[in-house]
């Protein structure tokens, strides 16, 4: 149960972008398309949980005063791998991501977790917290990402909902970004405040 | 007239924060007034240009000879988080007076994305070590002055009876979104 409630958490209570506001730059520079955020989201996901997977089981190891720069490392090593294989098998994906993948190192979120949690709990809680951290970033994204392509394109996954001609083309450019963020997270504050 | 085109290209029309999304986090995050906008502005500037210069060496001396490209992540984190150690260091004894206006803004920028984002787009955009190092300029330029301009506009707006769900985050990024809508009008220059 505690677990569960370990696990829900990232979505909408502490959900990293939503509320928290860490890792700003990949969610507006990758949201113009809802795979995009998406492909995002699940790759920073995977950096998430395997990092804190190692970080959890090398947290004896490492001597208090080298542990930032060695949490780096290993998170540089998965962003990696990540960044081979997308490279590999998604080639698209990884045009349109583009400089966001490599990126991944310095998004806060990952880093935080890190320190935060894998480094005090145990290897179990801390594969379970970058998995529903992951998951709640990569729901927002693909949340952003969803509503962007809407508004701006008039398609959602690529399904077309309406004629593109009457798309507000701004939504899918860099100011849209910034203005859709602006209205979701007023959406959650008072959705929050309700349920408190 | 290569560089002016590198300088207003980065500065106005692929404005690093407001184009690009690189440098977001500090972009909000310090942006309440101006002088802590100056201030970050300043120890941005110092560390984009010193990190350039060592990737880029780094890049082609070491990586490229040695056909270990793969490893540029890794090697530039830790070259860039190593540095602003030794930046911190080094100002603490050679300038105090420079520390305590930069200090407390260091040990974030070693997450700053904007930073590893341009250190990256140097090796991508295959620039020689002089264009390298004016493309960094132009970007802390172009970093300070979107975040001066924010800072003043959120200065503004606190003032103002806003709506009470959209007060304090809400209403800032959209104002980053309309500022970012200014912006789009210098597109077309170059």
């Amino acid at each position: 149960m505690n677990q569960w409630k370990n696990f829900t958490k990232g979505f909408i209570k502490e959900n990293p972008v939503f509320v928290l506001l860490l890792g700003m730059c990949p969610t507006l520079g990758t949201t113009g398309t809802a795979i995009n955020g998406l492909g995002m989201g699940l790759a920073t996901t995977f950096v998430l949980v395997m990092s804190n997977l190692v970080v959890s089981l090398i947290k004896n190891l490492i001597p208090d005063k080298v542990r930032i720069p060695a949490f780096i490392v290993v998170i540089a090593t998965f962003v990696t791998i990540v960044e081979m294989v997308m490279q590999a098998y998604l080639p698209s994906l990884y045009e349109s991501l583009g400089l966001f993948i490599p990126l991944i190192v310095v998004n806060c979120i990952v880093l935080g977790r890190a320190e935060a949690f894998a480094s005090k709990n145990t290897i179990t809680s801390s594969v379970i917290d970058g998995l529903g951290i992951g998951f709640g970033f990569a729901f927002a994204l693909t949340i952003l990402g969803s509503v962007r392509e809407l508004l701006g394109s008039g398609k959602l996954f690529d399904i077309t909902i309406y004629p593109e001609d009457y798309g507000m083309l701004v939504f899918i450019l860099a100011p849209g970004a910034f203005i859709a963020l602006g209205y979701i997270i007023a959406l959650i504050n008072r959705m929050n405040k309700k349920n408190a | 007239m290569e560089y002016i085109i590198i300088i207003i290209s980065a500065i106005l029309v692929n404005n690093i924060v407001l184009n690009q999304f690189l440098g977001v986090c500090p972009f909000l995050g310090v942006s309440k007034k101006i002088e802590t906008a100056v201030g970050m502005t300043g120890a941005v500037a110092f560390v984009m240009v010193l990190a350039t210069i060592v990737t880029f060496l780094i890049q082609h001396y070491i990586l490229f000879p040695f056909g270990i490209g793969y490893l540029q992540t890794i090697s530039f984190i830790l070259v860039i988080a190593s540095l602003v150690q030794l930046v911190e260091i080094v100002l603490k004894k050679v300038s105090p007076s420079l520390y305590q206006a930069l200090g407390v803004f260091l040990p974030l920028i070693t997450t700053n994305c904007a930073i590893l984002g341009v250190a990256i787009l140097v090796i991508q955009k295959e620039f020689n070590l002089m264009e390298g190092v004016v493309y960094a300029v132009a970007n802390a330029v172009g970093f300070g002055l979107a975040l001066i301009i924010f800072a003043g506009l959120r200065e503004h707006t606190d003032m103002q009876n806003v709506p009470k769900g959209l007060k304090g985050v809400p209403i800032a990024l959209i104002s980053a979104g309309i500022l970012a809508m200014a912006f789009m009008g210098f597109s077309g220059i170059v």
